[in-house]
């Protein structure tokens, strides 16, 4: 009983929480349902026509390129980076943390700035095409463009696949692994019906992992896309900053919201074993 | 034998494709040409004109003192938070643990237009202030869920035992449960104090005009155009966090966990 009064002690932080998480994503909830000035409390009326908006064709395409866009590029993290986990899982004791470290250290630079080198390796002068024509191959003339939007996230957010897959893989008990191919199992099948199972958390959470900043990203479609490719981040911020419209802004925050969270209610539905496993900041 | 080349050639690609921004950052920052194509000869003018730039300074002077305060506060608040939540009913403790991981869990964008939207209905101008803010909603989350599992973990009867030996609570405290959890509070820092250095999406929103971090510069320069000074100031910052990792993961290596 006397521990529970301990409890208290929280008590300034739960404060701290209602005013600086609790309140902000009401008031965004609140201005998306609600139309007028937004400076003025007694003007603003209930209306759903920022929700209407987001129904408008052109906006639509872009939410539907921001989840199509951030899909393929979690697929493409999925199958460079499960390889590469094994690899890593597979490799011996004393290798292993250096090739990790190895994977880690480009997250340290400046997710910015490694966005930004994309920018000057991919323009039409750039290296990747000086190398190309150096090669004798055509030009690559994919920025500004989705392709260079997709590279940049594939190249930003794979890290994140290759960890929790790796974490996941390097737990699996080697025993029942050499018991598969003790019973019979080739490599194949062993790794369908036992490695591949046993890593799906870790899949799991690298999915999560890379979709989610992928999908909310406006950075990177804003460098490399050159404004050709304007995902839901774009919108929004453009909504926030520049067009003053804070409650079309504010409904397109909350689509957001709630396309990452049933993403996430499907991943968990996947995800049957318990939370945690493997999953590491 | 086949196999192994293999491995290996898939190996280097994938390395070459997360490196070959990096170095090409590093080459240039040397170049004497401003064209991004072509190399000029070898020059140090970039990291020159860097320290030059009071804009830069500027900049960097933000991002170190927000790091700095935002992860001592944010230390000093998640702990005692999460010391408290440890102690609280199953109820309470899954609420303030929900509500707490909402930010976590939030993309960036989100957390940074709905603090921005907050600070300008209670009409606080954003700036210096308004970042500082923004930079610890977000960190406590993490250092209490870093502070958690290690209270967790604790044997309970320790702390109780100080008690009944005659320690006061804030004596039991200070020499058994702040030391028996400082790995926590010490990776929870850590987490704290990268975030914010690395932070772009929700300082933009909540920074206003008038203060700007390193992020929110190199955004807006690399917007407007390309200047080497950005090669170099990526070259060095780059090192700096190179430097630190590795002194951190030296210290880590005597089995504590890897942060990363």
């Amino acid at each position: 009983m006397q521990r529970r009064g301990r409890g208290r002690i929280a008590y300034p932080y739960t404060v701290w929480m209602a005013i600086f998480i609790v309140i902000p994503l009401f008031l965004i909830l609140f201005y998306s349902f609600t139309e007028g000035d937004i400076h003025n409390i007694k003007d603003l009326k209930f209306s759903l026509n920022s929700y209407k908006k987001v129904l408008e064709p052109i906006y639509l395409k872009v939410i539907g390129n921001s989840f199509v866009l951030a899909s393929i590029s979690t697929l493409i993290c999925l199958i460079i980076g499960y390889p590469v986990a094994m690899i890593i899982a597979n490799t011996d004791v004393k290798y292993r943390n250096l090739l990790l470290m190895l994977f880690i250290v480009p997250i340290w630079m400046n997710f910015l700035l490694r966005t930004y080198a994309w920018m000057s390796l991919l323009s039409p002068n750039g290296l990747v095409n000086r190398f190309l024509l150096w090669v004798g191959l055509p030009k690559l003339e994919i920025m500004p463009g989705k392709g260079a939007v997709l590279l940049g996230m594939v190249y930003n957010f794979l890290p994140f696949m290759i960890l929790p897959i790796y974490t996941v893989l390097s737990k699996i008990d080697k025993h029942v692994i050499e018991a598969a191919n003790d019973l019979g199992g080739n490599s194949v099948i062993t790794f369908m019906r036992v490695i591949l199972p046993l890593s799906i958390p870790g899949i799991v959470s690298g999915i999560t992992m890379v979709f989610l900043p992928a999908v909310s990203t406006f950075v990177i479609s804003g460098l490399l896309g050159g404004g050709k490719t304007p995902l839901i981040g774009d919108l929004i911020e453009q909504q926030f900053l520049s067009s003053r419209n804070w409650h079309f802004g504010s409904s397109l925050s909350i689509i957001l919201m709630v396309m990452i969270l049933i993403s996430m209610a499907v991943m968990s539905r996947i995800d049957n074993s318990p939370e945690e496993e493997g999953r590491k900041i | 034998m086949m196999q192994k080349a293999i491995k290996r050639i898939y190996m280097s690609i994938v390395f070459l494709f997360l490196y070959a921004p990096i170095i090409v950052l590093i080459v240039f920052s040397f170049n004497k040409s401003k064209s991004r194509g072509q190399w000029g000869g070898f020059t140090f003018d970039w990291y020159i004109d860097l320290f030059k730039d009071r804009q830069i300074r500027e900049a960097l002077y933000f991002t170190i003192l927000i790091a700095v305060i935002s992860t001592l506060v944010s230390t000093i608040v998640g702990t005692i938070a999460a010391l408290g939540i440890s102690n609280m009913t199953k109820l309470g403790r899954t609420i303030v643990l929900n509500i707490n991981s909402l930010p976590v869990l939030n993309p960036d964008i989100v957390t940074g237009v709905a603090l921005m939207t907050l600070f300008i209905s209670m009409r606080i101008e954003l700036g210096f202030v308004t970042m500082l803010i923004a930079h610890i909603v977000f960190s406590i989350p993490y250092v209490i869920l870093a502070v958690l599992p290690k209270l967790r973990q604790m044997n309970k009867h320790t702390a109780e035992a100080a008690l009944d030996l005659g320690a006061t609570p804030a004596y039991a405290m200070r020499k058994v449960i702040i030391p028996e959890i400082m790995p926590g509070i010490i990776s929870g820092a850590l987490i704290a104090f990268t975030l914010s250095i690395d932070d772009f999406v929700i300082s933009f929103f909540t920074a206003g005009t008038s203060a700007t971090n390193l992020s929110i510069l190199i955004y807006s320069m690399a917007k407007r155009g390309v200047k080497p000074t950005i090669n170099a100031l990526s070259t060095l910052m780059f090192l700096v966090v190179l430097i630190l990792m590795i002194i951190i993961n030296k210290k880590n290596d005597k089995g504590e966990d890897i942060i990363i």
